[in-house]
């Protein structure tokens, strides 16, 4: 009885002293397993599918850009050999033709890249030109942002301003089927 | 004054650590917020190429992933070596026209009506993959009107 009487007082008071430890063993599980990592990656938006080819031959010749890429990697922008280093600035200086060239686009809102791979191309080739012509084109936002608005081209800049400048350099890249080259 | 001085001086209290399990209870709750289980099993070894004109995917939600890659070493027995689409944890059984569709509406069905239209693709791509398999993959997504894609890529410092 008198024991009894002793667990009694004992017992008031539940030990939290190992709670902690349980936190840090779930807090531990969850930084080992947590993938903080935010993907990133070049957005694009495909074309929707129809089944007839756009035909680009009625275009005007001098407003088309246009970048093939072969099976060994090869690059042939507008019919004559090209290097990825040099696709950034020629394409920008033939969106905006500042020298008002006879063979470059008549104006920005005019112009047109065509890209066009094989089945054989590697995807690493693939982006690093899809990665240059849009690098090109956000270059020119980049200055046309500053010219009108004084600030840096971003995704967080308002929807107007970004439509405004889309108007001006709008991005257009028509992707043609590939042809069937060095499939493995 | 000399009673508040008094009082000091007597004894040493031990810190209190009552408080601790709070502390660790709120770095868990985040952690646990945070934290996204990867949901599938890599079967193909993928490393994406790097870029410079990289966006964020926002919300991890709204985004499917396609890989496309080599079988990795352990699965070459049974899949092969050449490059294969992997959706969700299997890789791509009959065709792509058939199954990427079925894959795109498992996904869409998770997602609430109003935000279907954000629903972005996420495509990773080992780099040296040809771009046949990636065409088909794409073929595949504007037919079944998945029109918004993200290459996935690594960042990489300016030239």
């Amino acid at each position: 009885m008198a024991k009894k009487s002793s667990r009694d007082r004992m017992n008031n008071e539940v030990n939290a002293g190992s709670m902690a430890d349980i936190a840090f063993l779930l807090l531990i599980f969850f930084l080992v397993t947590t993938t903080i990592d935010v993907d990133k990656g070049i957005t694009v938006k495909l074309p929707p599918w129809s089944e007839d080819e756009p035909d680009i031959t009625k275009l005007n010749k001098r407003n088309v850009y246009s970048v093939l890429v072969n099976a060994q990697n090869q690059l042939l922008v507008r019919g004559e050999l090209a290097n990825v280093d040099e696709l950034r600035e020629n394409t920008k200086e033939f969106i905006l033709n500042p020298q008002k060239r006879e063979d470059l686009a008549e104006k920005p809102t005019k112009a047109i890249i065509s890209l066009k791979n094989d089945r054989g191309t590697s995807y690493e080739t693939y982006l690093e030109v899809y990665n240059e012509l849009k690098a090109a084109y956000s270059e020119l936002w980049n200055d046309q942002a500053q010219k009108l608005y004084g600030v840096d081209y971003s995704e967080d800049l308002p929807l107007a301003y970004k439509k405004e400048i889309r108007k001006i350099i709008p991005f257009v890249i028509s992707e043609a089927e590939p042809t069937n080259f060095g499939e493995e | 004054m000399s009673k508040f001085k008094k009082k000091r001086g007597k004894s040493q209290p031990a810190i209190s650590t009552a408080s601790l399990p709070d502390i660790i209870f709120m770095l868990l709750f985040f952690f646990m917020v945070v934290t996204v289980m990867r949901n599938s099993e890599l079967l193909v070894d993928v490393v994406v190429p790097e870029a410079t004109e990289l966006q964020k995917l926002q919300q991890k939600s709204l985004v499917n992933y396609i890989y496309v890659g080599k079988p990795k070493q352990k699965n070459q027995a049974k899949y092969g070596t050449s490059p294969r689409v992997q959706l969700n944890d299997a890789f791509v059984k009959s065709s792509l026209e058939a199954e990427i569709p079925l894959f795109l509406e498992k996904h869409k069905i998770k997602v609430p009506e109003q935000q279907r239209p954000r629903i972005t693709t996420s495509l990773r791509v080992d780099g040296d993959v040809t771009m046949g398999i990636v065409q088909d993959v794409k073929t595949a997504l504007r037919k079944a009107n998945q029109l918004k894609v993200n290459y996935s890529a690594r960042p990489r410092a300016q030239r």
